[in-house]
């Protein structure tokens, strides 16, 4: 079993940092500071704020965030370094020498204020009609440094139309504060690169190319920008209000599947530590709002797995037995839906080696109004289907013109984290008190397999326990059906396992080095495409792809703030949950066998699961008319 | 626009690439260089920059929209930029600046509509000891008054 | 020797309008070597010409003691302050003292490639600076085993800026070279340390550079005999505006402004603008003052008003400038100047109150501690000198309470 790391350098103000000493312990590794009469050594190269944070000395932040690069721009963190003639940003400042800092003397204070109150001024709108209200750094900000009377006036008009083309990301630049947080995410962190600043001076403003809407761009709504965006200026498309109308139309029979990510966060939302799933709890809020069956969209992640991993055998076969050339390997996941628009705009000439398997959510909906429709004799006219998911892109997706299989718009509504704790609020619901309750018939509980889908590597560790088993009819060797090297924030990995003793239907696999390749975050995605260019990926079998960092637990639709220790609590809320369940492999799953037997007879990638359950792409390409 | 035109563009900055080199260092030379020829970066002249640099168009048209003497909109044959900095303002850039509005029939950022000519105020050219001062593309003409001002444009149909 | 400078030069002045024959310093400079030179410019007391007045014996000293094997030169030849065009006239009429001078920072710092960063307001220079360079490489001033100087080769390409005053800065500049926004980094690391792709890199300005050949041959402590103690040497005053004979002058730092006045035969002079849009404007009490890094700073913008002119007219067309200069990247610079551009048209419209104007001069002060790059930090010194030195004619009947003004 081997694990490889790749190291991704973001593109911009890489060099422009001082890098830590290897060895601290050498003559000058360390440096003595003085922070505010305390004396402290950190690190050479260690930048003041870190130095602070380490201290507990607090300082304010803007532009600051801990996923991104450093950017100096929104001057809120300014401190006095003694012999300097100006004050300086204590997120950019490497401690090189032993110098002195005052983080609180009146000259700070008096340029926080003024720097807020600057920001205030071009800020427009009014704090009570923002939907960050109470979860808003600019707002904090005012609050600590008592910034409450507009010195510099205050914005009257709005200077930007706010961009609404987008199914997924809604654009309000009037909100916005120039901290660039959402360029940086999109050029560095997720190599997608269609934001960036346009102009200058006073006239400086986040754009996309030549401004246009975001819908004709090549955006992947992803939505990651929106997770760290400090100010309301980005928000995904809400559609609650349609949704509380389906819910008040007696005629409707409305329908709700949630995904694992959402329910290990939406605590967060309610002032939890980030950690905890809220599963059953969430099961009871739902059907008090109003929803009239609650699915888990787990259980459509196993029948995923029972697609997807048939697809990857068939291919397989055709490769080493058929010795068919134009077979595609290795066989990429598609559920990730950011991860989707990414390879069809960026790698067109890739798509073939997508599985056509839809996403889970995507499959949940065919189900729901066809199979669903027909056990509970429900005209499937009537139904309204919502996805809780963690992510902005499954809204696009939803309302891909393809994914209308079951006759109908086969999900109707994609609903976020932070969207759906806001309706739960709203019917004056306190969801950490809820009871706890199960998931609705015919589809009941799913397995761990399809839970773990949340987190980078779930999915390829979910399709290895089933492939395995059914290639060679033993479990995967792995302790407790724990497969380590799928598991972890690395952004790209690989590992193999052998497969030996083969049962006679897959005798042809006998001996061979299954290979794997997990990536998360479309920068790194961009990493594996080039090794796939360059061949290097030609030995490998399956690629597990999210777009987003860290997998569907750190998606755009999760609650905010983000950053790798929340998203790493996030993962082990849903590690545990999966530990605990009686279930673990997707093809264990009774209910997925019962769909097999009763209604998708013909099998997994038979006629009519091809029909509902898989999909085609669009060669989209990147050039923007 | 045309595919042949489109073509022999692409031709045309592929070898600036080839020229100046893919690093992005080199992006704002190739831009010049386009800006020069054709008197504005079209959005697939940007388009086509970005793919040969493998950077994203954005960021091309980042750099066009941040420096002043880039442009994304077609603009004249002769960019006429006339400063309107303290000394040139003191000299008598105002009563310049209306002769050739007069004159052009157009006002400043505007362009004539034979294309001929686009006029435009810029910051300090450095000629404050002898201003007004403008700039006929890369030419410096200075110590104007409205009359030469206009004898100048005329002069260059 | 290169017998192609046509124009005849009937400028002079103490050090950079005297004497000069071409590759003169360099020879020297070959002569000394690389210790000999830093000595000598260390003894100078040279400081930055553009304004910063950072001493360039240091500047040198820190890039030469990098061990990095890449290192760049770079002349900063983006001269965008309002009222500055010295830089124009040593490009045009002494480009052998810039181009010497970049040869020999090369030679003592390391470096094998100088680059000249010339405004793209400047492109009409381009071409007879590119033939200057081609001359250069013929008479093995730039190339391969300069002057017989073994293991010392250098080449000088020039880069044209695009309408950017703020890439005038060490490190816009840098950003734009690189193919980036002309947007100013975080410093520390420093462009000695961390400067084009990574590298060690001195950017001087282009009179800093051309200073360099004279003081290696006539010595660091002849230089010293020009100017002041803390103000060493000379330096070319670019001066504009209400005034009979505008132009550049070569003046030993030291020199007052009533001098100054006098020499360009200035009359009724009511106020003097010093170092640029960016400088301080000083009323006629203030006359007496010397320039000089000690006094009143500048990078050689002198501008003068005479009575006729009106102030607040003044002030706004600074900070109209500044506003479409400001890079946008800082909140301080992108937002504050509009503010104090908004302040001076209420002013204007007799639409202000005294707090009002107070809270603009306190986010002045603000702006100059806390903006990114030189230019946000010095963008309000214009706004509050004129202000305050000039309140009776921009305030006055106001102040008395005078109504209906």
């Amino acid at each position: 079993m081997s694990k490889r790391e790749y190291e991704r350098i973001p593109v911009s103000q890489q060099a422009h940092v001082v890098s830590k000493p290897k060895d601290l312990t050498a003559i000058g590794g360390m440096v003595s500071v003085q922070i505010n009469e305390k004396k402290i050594t950190v690190p050479l190269g260690t930048t003041i704020l870190e130095a602070c944070q380490l201290n507990q000395i607090h300082i304010p932040t803007l532009c600051h965030h801990p996923d991104l690069c450093i950017a100096g721009v929104c001057r809120v963190c300014v401190v006095e370094v003694e012999k300097m003639r100006t004050l300086q940003t204590a997120c950019s400042f490497p401690i090189t020498s032993p110098i002195k800092i005052n983080t609180s003397t009146q000259m700070v204070r008096k340029a926080r204020r003024h720097i807020i109150d600057l920001l205030l001024s071009e800020h427009y709108g009014e704090c009570y009609s923002c939907f960050r209200n109470g979860n808003c750094e600019l707002q904090n900000l005012a609050k600590e440094f008592g910034v409450d009377n507009y010195t510099f006036g205050h914005v009257k008009t709005q200077r930007y139309e706010v961009d609404s083309s987008s199914a997924a990301v809604i654009r309000d630049m009037n909100k916005c504060v120039l901290c660039k947080r959402c360029v940086r995410t999109c050029i560095d962190l997720q190599e997608v690169g269609v934001l960036e600043a346009v102009k200058r001076g006073h006239e400086t403003h986040v754009g996309t190319f030549l401004d246009k809407p975001l819908a004709e761009v090549i955006c992947i709504n992803c939505g990651q920008c929106i997770n760290r965006c400090p100010t309301s200026a980005l928000r995904a498309n809400d559609p609650s209000d349609e949704i509380w109308a389906a819910i008040d139309n007696p005629k409707k029979h409305v329908v709700i599947q949630t995904a694992p990510s959402p329910r290990a966060a939406i605590g967060e939302e309610f002032g939890k530590e980030a950690g905890k799933s809220f599963t059953g709890e969430l099961n009871t809020a739902l059907r008090r709002i109003g929803f009239d069956r609650v699915f888990d969209t787990n259980f459509t992640a196993d029948l995923t797995i029972m697609e997807e991993g048939t697809e990857l055998l068939t291919r397989l076969k055709k490769a080493i037995v058929e010795k068919d050339e134009s077979v595609k390997l290795p066989q990429f996941t598609s559920c990730s839906p950011g991860w989707v628009k990414y390879i069809e705009h960026f790698y067109p000439e890739f798509l073939d080696y997508l599985s056509s398997a839809k996403s889970p959510q995507q499959m949940f909906g065919a189900l729901i109004k066809t199979f669903y429709a027909q056990e509970a004799k429900i005209d499937p006219a009537d139904i309204v289907t919502v996805a809780l998911m963690p992510c902005a892109a499954k809204k696009f997706e939803c309302n891909r013109p393809e994914m209308c299989d079951s006759g109908f718009k086969d999900v109707d509504y994609g609903l976020t984290t932070r969207e759906m704790a806001k309706m739960i609020r709203e019917a004056g619901i306190y969801l950490p008190e809820m009871p706890k309750s199960h998931f609705d018939d015919p589809f009941g509980d799913a397995s761990g397999a399809g839970l773990i889908f949340g987190a980078t590597g779930g999915v390829m560790e979910a399709a290895l326990r089933t492939a395995y088993e059914l290639v060679t009819g033993r479990e995967v060797p792995f302790e407790n059906l724990v497969i380590e090297p799928c598991r972890g924030f690395e952004g790209v990995k690989q590992a193999s396992v052998k497969l030996e003793n083969c049962v006679e239907q897959y005798k042809f696999l006998e001996g061979v080095d299954l290979k794997f390749v997990v990536a998360h975050g479309t920068a790194n995605a961009k990493i594996v495409m080039e090794m796939l260019k360059k061949g290097e990926l030609n030995d490998v079998h399956f690629v597990e792809i999210m777009a987003c960092p860290g997998g569907c637990l750190g998606g755009g639709g999760q609650p905010i703030p983000t950053s790798n220790v929340i998203r790493e609590k996030r993962a082990q809320a849903i590690y545990e949950e999966e530990a605990s369940l009686p279930i673990r492999k997707s093809h264990e799953n009774p209910h997925v066998n019962y769909v097999y037997e009763k209604f998708l007879t013909d099998g997994p990638c038979g006629k009519l699961s091809h029909k509902l359950l898989h999909t085609h792409y669009v060669k989209r390409g990147k050039y923007i008319s | 626009m045309l595919v042949l035109e489109k073509n022999a563009l692409s031709e045309e900055i592929e070898n600036l690439v080839g020229e100046f080199g893919k690093d992005r260092s080199a992006l704002l030379q190739i831009l010049q260089a386009i800006q020069g020829k054709h008197k504005y970066i079209s959005d697939f002249a940007q388009q086509e920059v970005a793919r040969m640099m493998d950077i994203h168009p954005v960021e091309v048209n980042s750099i066009v929209s941040f420096y002043a003497f880039l442009y994304s909109e077609p603009k004249g044959r002769y960019i006429v930029r006339l400063c309107q900095t303290i000394s040139c303002d003191m000299s008598g850039k105002e009563e310049v600046a209306e002769a050739v509005q007069r004159e052009l029939g157009i006002s400043f950022g505007q362009t004539t509509k034979d294309k001929r000519i686009t006029l435009e105020f810029t910051n300090c050219l450095g000629m404050c000891d002898q201003g007004p001062a403008m700039l006929v593309n890369e030419k410096v003409y200075t110590k104007l008054d409205p009359e030469t001002a206009v004898n100048i444009l005329s002069e260059i149909k | 020797m290169i017998k192609t400078e046509t124009l005849s030069k009937k400028r002079s002045g103490p050090v950079l309008f005297s004497e000069y024959k071409q590759g003169e310093g360099v020879k020297k400079a070959l002569e000394l070597g690389r210790e000999n030179i830093l000595f000598e410019l260390k003894s100078s007391g040279l400081k930055g010409r553009g304004g910063a007045g950072f001493p360039t014996a240091t500047k040198w000293m820190l890039t030469a003691a990098s061990n990095s094997d890449k290192k760049f030169i770079v002349c900063n030849a983006d001269e965008g302050e309002p009222g500055t065009f010295k830089d124009r006239v040593l490009l045009l009429e002494y480009p052998e003292l810039v181009f010497d001078g970049m040869i020999i920072a090369g030679y003592t710092i390391g470096a094998k490639n100088g680059i000249l960063y010339l405004r793209g307001e400047y492109e009409y220079m381009l071409k007879s600076l590119e033939d200057y360079l081609e001359l250069l490489r013929m008479d093995n001033l730039l190339g391969e085993n300069i002057f017989a100087g073994k293991d010392f080769t250098f080449d000088i390409t020039i880069r044209l800026g695009s309408g950017a005053y703020v890439c005038g800065e060490e490190t816009a500049l840098i950003e734009s070279l690189e193919g980036y926004r002309g947007e100013p980094r975080n410093r520390p690391p420093y462009p000695v340390n961390t400067g084009f792709l990574g590298h060690p890199t001195v950017v001087n300005n282009v009179e800093t550079l051309a200073s360099v050949p004279h003081i290696l041959i006539k010595g660091g402590d002849w230089f010293r005999t020009h100017g002041t103690d803390k103000s060493t040497g000379s330096k070319l005053f670019s001066i504009s505006g209400d005034c009979k004979k505008p132009g550049v002058y070569e003046l030993p730092w030291g020199t007052s402004i009533n001098e100054l006045l006098n020499l360009v035969e200035a009359k009724n002079t009511k106020a003097v603008q010093v170092g640029g849009a960016s400088g301080i404007c000083l009323p006629k009490s203030q006359f007496n003052r010397v320039l000089g890094y000690e006094d009143a700073a500048t990078g050689g913008s002198i501008m003068i008003f005479n009575e006729s002119r009106n102030m607040l007219k003044i002030l706004k067309n600074f900070m109209e400038f500044f506003v479409e200069e400001s890079c946008g990247q800082c909140t301080p610079c992108r937002i504050g100047n509009i503010k104090l551009l908004e302040g001076v048209e209420r002013i204007e419209k007799d639409d202000f109150t005294f707090s009002y104007i107070n809270n603009l001069k306190e986010l002045g002060r603000t702006m100059q501690a806390a903006s990114k790059c030189g230019l946000g930090q010095s963008s309000p010194n214009s706004f509050i000198s004129i202000l305050d030195n000039f309140k009776d004619e921009i305030f006055g009947a106001k102040r008395k309470g005078e109504k209906n003004v």
